[in-house]
């Protein structure tokens, strides 16, 4: 019983200890909910950064020469570098188009009423996939479909234009599934700049152009980074619209055939995971240009009051 | 400050010819009539959804005219694009250019007219001398507290020697120790550029400080335009007299009239007051008084009533009391009154104002 008071104080002191800690964590942003991360982390560990470095690791291990052997044979080979040029070629063209589409869209949707049914139609595309847009579109551009047929009998040509099986096919196809996207974004960064700065602008004495040019384009301009860098990430993708819509042997004989062709028609997975890796540092030097350049921009709160 | 070459509109009086605004269905302004003078400061007061802040759009170019025409001296303006108008404006949430440093958003209006870089750099100094934020130029507006941003906004919309300043509820952001600094700051700037300054808000006590003449709205049209001292002391009408803290809102019966007094039956008591609109014998009618105007006394005529409340404000106590017939009233005493005490209120009838109205 005299010993009461005292087991008292050290448990009490145990307690505080305890407490401090879980105090001292939850300051650093940790305490019970974040366990919650934990399954999203195991997916990316499992999904993404173990696939990753084993096909890192794999690159390196080729069938035939040294460590480096597959990357010395990709950069030999015109038929395997050439690669990276034709899928830029279609990349870049696709993304700033969509971009240069999406702004002006934007900027009058904005300001619509029936926003969300607009917004539907536009965004409708990314609901239908690649490969029914290559269908679609292998219809209606082909030799027989209605856009020749239409030009033809409007006597704008004198015969059907070649728009699919080549550059074409597969640019178009890209842009339309591509746009819904890069739309969506940009939307997203048009709506949030204050319709206040731009009446601002208009009372202090500055015309449309003005308005754009010297209010709303400087404040989208990083969100158009983020949105260019998204956008061409997925075209330098392009796998099913390249093959079903372009000329897979030759125009449209973008990266990732390249890798395809090496994994499952050589059966040489070590040069295919070299191309992936190739594909992947070309994507990541665009990104860290296009960001970098972003550095160099106004990037604070887009209002015009204190936030 | 120079006046310099200028495609916009030159000064003159500013004139509102039935400026009508219809939103579908909803008048927010159901044709306005009003000349401002040059150089003039005018308030427009009114409560939310007044029409108000309408009214400036409309001035500004910023809301299409449904009817009427807007005039500065003999030039017709309501079919210019707010561009073209050459106005200022300061609008309820700054609306600064946040990309643009404090030098690069006051010298805006001026780089948007082909001033020279020199003669832009030594009108903005000016203008950031006059708000007393020259330190601050290369500042942007994000690092700025809230009071700094709306001096820089002002500073944005006189550097350019407009006719015509537009401010929309400038000081609505601010604290209370702020808005009634920023007040001074605001008359001051006027009275050093001379610019017509129509000024939108919906603080009573900032219009009557500020304005030379005060506009009080009402469900988008004027209900009374005049002096402080005028809208004070003689509201025209019911409304205006709200607005001006006339807090006791009285129905009641008219027993008499006579050269502009009126003897009004209120709760039972027989107050005698000054008619501002026409009003008769046996018709309805709504006295209007200040709560400081209802004094209680200890005994003899008026209003009686019991207590429900009582506040020590410095000076003098006020305190809430209902009438025999339920009627909840504002008044003052000189000295502490028990709650549930029975007083008797009375007023001076040269501050017992009578409006026309449906009575009790």
């Amino acid at each position: 019983m005299s010993s009461a008071p005292l087991d008292g104080m050290v448990a009490a002191a145990g307690l505080d200890e305890r407490v401090a800690l879980r105090t001292r964590l939850a300051a650093r942003g940790l305490d019970g909910t974040t366990l919650f991360v934990l399954p999203a982390l195991l997916a990316i560990l499992a999904l993404f950064v173990y696939p990753f470095l084993y096909g890192l690791a794999l690159s390196f291990r080729p069938k035939a020469g040294g460590v480096l052997g597959n990357y010395a044979h990709f950069f030999s080979d015109p038929f395997l570098y050439d690669t990276i040029w034709t899928t830029l070629r279609l990349a870049m063209p696709v993304t700033i188009l969509n971009l240069v589409l999406a702004v002006p869209i934007a900027m009058r949707v904005r300001l619509m009423r029936r926003q969300r049914l607009l917004t539907t139609i536009l965004v409708l595309p990314v609901t239908l996939g690649t490969v029914l847009v290559a269908e679609g579109l292998l219809n209606y551009l082909g030799p027989q479909g209605w856009f020749n047929r239409t030009l033809i009998w409007a006597g704008l040509l004198s015969g059907p234009v070649k728009l699919t099986n080549n550059y074409w096919g597969v640019f178009a196809s890209l842009l339309i599934t591509g746009f819904p996207f890069t739309f969506l974004l940009t939307l997203s960064y048009v709506t949030g700049i204050d319709p206040a700065l731009e009446q601002a602008g208009a009372v202090h004495g500055a015309s449309a152009r003005q308005r754009f040019t010297r209010i709303i384009l400087p404040l989208i301009l990083p969100g158009l980074a983020i949105t260019f860098c998204l956008s061409f990430v997925q075209a330098f993708a392009v796998f099913p619209s390249a093959v079903l819509l372009g000329a897979p042997a030759g125009p449209t004989r973008v990266i990732s055939i390249a890798a395809y062709q090496a994994a499952f028609e050589e059966y040489d997975y070590s040069l295919a995971s070299a191309i992936a890796m190739v594909m992947g540092a070309v994507q990541l030097a665009i990104v860290a240009a296009v960001l970098g350049a972003r550095g160099m921009l106004y990037r604070g709160p887009v209002g015009g009051t204190k936030g | 400050m120079t006046l310099h070459a200028q495609t916009a509109p030159g000064g003159g009086a500013l004139e509102l010819r039935g400026v009508k605004r219809i939103f579908g269905s909803h008048a927010a302004l159901a044709g306005i009539d009003l000349t401002i003078k040059a150089g003039e400061f005018i308030a427009l007061l009114g409560p939310s959804g007044c029409g108000k802040s309408t009214a400036l759009n409309c001035i500004a170019g910023l809301l299409p005219l449904s009817g009427g025409s807007i005039h500065l001296g003999d030039r017709r303006i309501d079919g210019l694009k707010p561009e073209d108008r050459g106005f200022g404006m300061v609008f309820q949430s700054y609306a600064l250019f946040p990309h643009l440093n404090v030098r690069k958003n006051v010298g805006f209006g001026l780089t948007m007219r082909g001033v020279s870089r020199g003669e832009i750099d030594r009108r903005v100094d000016e203008a950031l001398g006059l708000v007393r934020l020259r330190e601050q130029a290369e500042k942007l507006p994000g690092q700025m507290s809230g009071g700094q941003q709306q001096r820089v906004a002002i500073a944005r919309a006189i550097v350019i020697e407009p006719p015509v300043v537009l401010m929309d509820e400038p000081l609505s952001n601010l604290d209370a120790k702020l808005r009634l600094e920023m007040r001074a700051e605001i008359r001051r700037i006027h009275e050093t550029i001379g610019s017509t300054t129509v000024y939108v808000t919906h603080d009573q006590d900032e219009a009557l400080s500020m304005a030379d003449r005060v506009v009080v709205m009402r469900d988008g049209t004027i209900r009374q335009v005049g002096t402080p001292e005028e809208l004070y002391e003689k509201p025209a009408h019911q409304d205006v007299a709200d607005f001006m803290g006339f807090r006791n809102r009285l129905p009641g019966r008219v027993v008499g009239v006579a050269d502009g007094r009126a003897e009004v039956e209120v709760a039972g008591a027989r107050l005698s007051g000054t008619a501002r609109e026409s009003v008769q014998a046996g018709g309805g009618a709504v006295v209007s008084i200040r709560p400081e105007d209802l004094v209680a006394v200890p005994g003899g005529p008026g209003l009686a009533a019991r207590v429900t409340a009582i506040e020590y404000r410095g000076r003098a106590f006020f305190g809430n009391a209902v009438a025999a017939d339920g009627t909840e009233l504002f008044f003052r005493a000189d000295r502490p009154l028990e709650k549930g005490a029975d007083i008797r209120l009375t007023a001076e009838p040269a501050r017992t104002l009578v409006f026309a109205g449906a009575g009790a």
